[in-house]
């Protein structure tokens, strides 16, 4: 019994629900949430050390036993992406300030955002699969909320498209929940995988884990599913894509994560062998999406598309290594695509347009937004003391020792396109002579600190790689060895 | 019976797979809540269809049919119930703003007008 668990989802809820009432009072409800985001930081820094000194912690709520209640299972894996996730949290909510406009702020926002991340807080603890369901649909009905507010033409034409393709892949979560259930008997993740593996995973049990691959795969925007991604995440506005760019498509790969290393685990020849070729597809289609545009927005959210792949490959090689790259990776790709997309933001603002052709020599007037793009840029390629450097290297690693050369392969090269999207965008809209001198440039101050915040916080990661080794270790190994997360809910 | 009703459900997810591969908005937002209807009988039929009394404890009766997939099937429909609402306001607010409901007319890079 430990309620530390449920906090970092109790405290977005209690806030969100808070903040529902002050919506007329736009500076309280700023303040509020910005102090139940740090309330959220602290008490999730606290979750991940006591999981590193005590193992994982569970709490079975209502106090009924294991398979028969709900239990929060909180694995480093989790807690280190729940923590990241209410850090993310904040940042957006700083950002949002200086950006989204009263009109918005009135309307709930902050409440929506609280319950997004309550939502993908709840999806990262929960131990059971209906819950995980019920989760998903928090943080499902809150983005429908953020990616429609002001009500904009593209916002609805793009929302439309967000939900009817979130429905959809929402009841085909309920079909392979029911017929999981059919075949075990159980919703419970641990019973789960301990029923299938005395039963052995039969044909039946290996298509209703393709079933979920192609739910989790339509959130988290893998090779054939990704579809919806580019046009919902550049309706809204640039807070609210960070938040999506950051949070959402991550909860989609910690699904698949959990699922692929807890439940479905008995025949990986053909199931991950799957994942890996989608992965390399996913990182193939993502890259001629980023070389493919010049428009900024877009060349930020194929990146999305290209990182899922990178860590989708990191799973399915599923060896200690690439298990320990995925993680490091994923905390690395939240934490810089946030900071991408607020840097993005405030570089449309700047520049009145998205569309590369028609910006240049911005260096001479922002030269701090200019190096900060540049930084993120390296980081994101992999370049060594930056903190995408471990990760892919580790998957790299990981994927030689399973016995994927052509796809690590492309792993690597895919790097090198990624590093020539983003420097395009630093090439061709900080160099060169400046466009448009006569128009009068709106002042951005407030607008990069935030995105500087991530880009530092992605630098410590980075320079960092020995302080916080230890816990994505744990995590791993907590992930490659089911039997500890079994018994740690399943007692006695 | 389940033989019967999964029958049933296939042609249910049949019709929804056709109603939202439709032009008109209209028929896409029918065909996702033929699809949530199709989606929780398959989760009743998949809990097991075998006679029983309702879920209620009452003195002398031993055998009751299972509770959890209907409390699933009760979460999953307020759920849709939630998500069908809002979709059907967005749908009214889209043809108000956009002056169509045609789906292919929704398409377009016009992303800064």
């Amino acid at each position: 019994m430990n309620n530390l668990v449920i906090l970092p989802i109790l405290i977005p809820l209690l806030a969100a629900t808070l903040l529902i009432f002050m919506n007329k009072n736009i500076m309280l409800s700023r303040v509020f949430s910005v102090l139940a985001s740090l309330s959220a930081i602290i008490c999730n820094a606290y979750l991940v050390q006591t999981i590193f000194t005590n193992g994982i912690q569970t709490l079975y709520l209502g106090g009924w036993k294991a398979p028969f209640g709900i239990a929060l299972v909180a694995d480093q894996f989790a807690a280190l992406l729940v923590l990241t996730a209410s850090v993310v949290g904040l940042v957006t909510v700083l950002f949002s300030f200086q950006t989204i406009g009263k009109e918005r702020e009135r309307l709930f926002y902050y409440s929506g955002v609280q319950f997004l991340l309550a939502g993908v807080s709840g999806a990262f603890l929960t131990g059971d699969i209906f819950n995980l369901f019920v989760f998903f649909e928090l943080l499902l009905m809150a983005s429908y909320m953020l990616i429609v507010l002001g009500g904009s033409k593209p916002q609805l034409r793009e929302s439309l498209k967000y939900i009817v393709f979130n429905i959809i892949s929402s009841a085909l979560f309920i079909v392979g929940v029911a017929c999981l259930y059919a075949v075990t008997g159980t919703l419970n993740m641990a019973d789960l995988s301990v029923k299938i593996a005395e039963s052995g995973q039969t044909g039946l049990i290996t298509v209703i884990s393709i079933l979920f691959l192609i739910v989790f795969g339509l959130k988290a925007g893998i090779f054939p599913l990704y579809f919806w991604l580019p046009g919902s995440y550049h309706a809204p506005p640039a807070a609210i894509s960070a938040l999506f760019g950051a949070l959402l498509t991550k909860v989609g790969l910690y699904a698949i994560a959990r699922v692929f290393t807890l439940i479905f685990i008995h025949d990986p020849g053909f199931t991950h062998t799957l994942m890996a070729w989608l992965a390399a597809l996913t990182v193939i289609f993502g890259v001629i999406g980023s070389i493919a545009y010049s428009d900024v927005q877009k060349i930020v959210i194929y990146n999305i598309v290209t990182a899922v792949g990178v860590i989708l490959f990191g799973f399915a090689a599923n060896t200690p290594a690439s298990l320990q790259g995925a993680i490091y990776y994923l905390i690395h790709d939240m934490v810089i695509k946030g900071a991408l997309f607020m840097l993005a933001g405030a570089l449309f603002v700047y520049a009145g347009t998205n569309q590369l052709k028609k910006m240049g020599g911005l260096i001479q007037s922002q030269p701090l937004l200019g190096w900060m793009f540049f930084i993120s840029a390296l980081s994101l390629a992999g370049i060594p003391p930056l903190s995408g450097f471990v990760g892919k290297l580790k998957i790299v690693e990981g994927g030689f020792s399973a016995g994927h050369m052509t796809f690590s392969i492309l792993v690597l090269l895919s790097s090198l396109l990624v590093l020539y999207s983003i420097m395009k965008i630093f090439m061709s809209g900080f160099w060169g002579e400046e466009q448009d001198m006569r128009r009068r440039k709106p002042s951005i101050k407030g607008m990069v600190y935030p995105g500087v915040l991530l880009v530092v916080l992605s630098l410590a990661i980075g320079l960092g790689t020995e302080f916080i080794a230890p816990y994505i270790n744990q995590a791993a190994e907590m992930l490659s060895t089911p039997e500890k997360y079994i018994q740690a809910v399943l007692k006695e | 019976m389940e033989f019967l009703m999964s029958i049933i459900v296939g042609i249910i997810f049949m019709a929804a797979t056709y109603l939202m591969l439709s032009k008109s908005l209209l028929r896409v937002i029918v065909g996702t809540a033929v699809l949530s209807h199709g989606v929780h009988l398959l989760l009743l039929t998949m809990g097991g269809l075998k006679k029983g009394a309702p879920p209620v404890l009452k003195e002398g009766l031993t055998s009751y049919v299972d509770p959890l997939p209907q409390a699933l099937i009760l979460t999953a429909i307020v759920i849709a119930f939630g998500v069908t609402s809002l979709l059907l306001v967005m749908a009214l607010r889209a043809f108000q703003e956009l002056r169509t409901d045609d789906m292919d007319q929704m398409r377009g890079n016009d992303q800064h007008e």
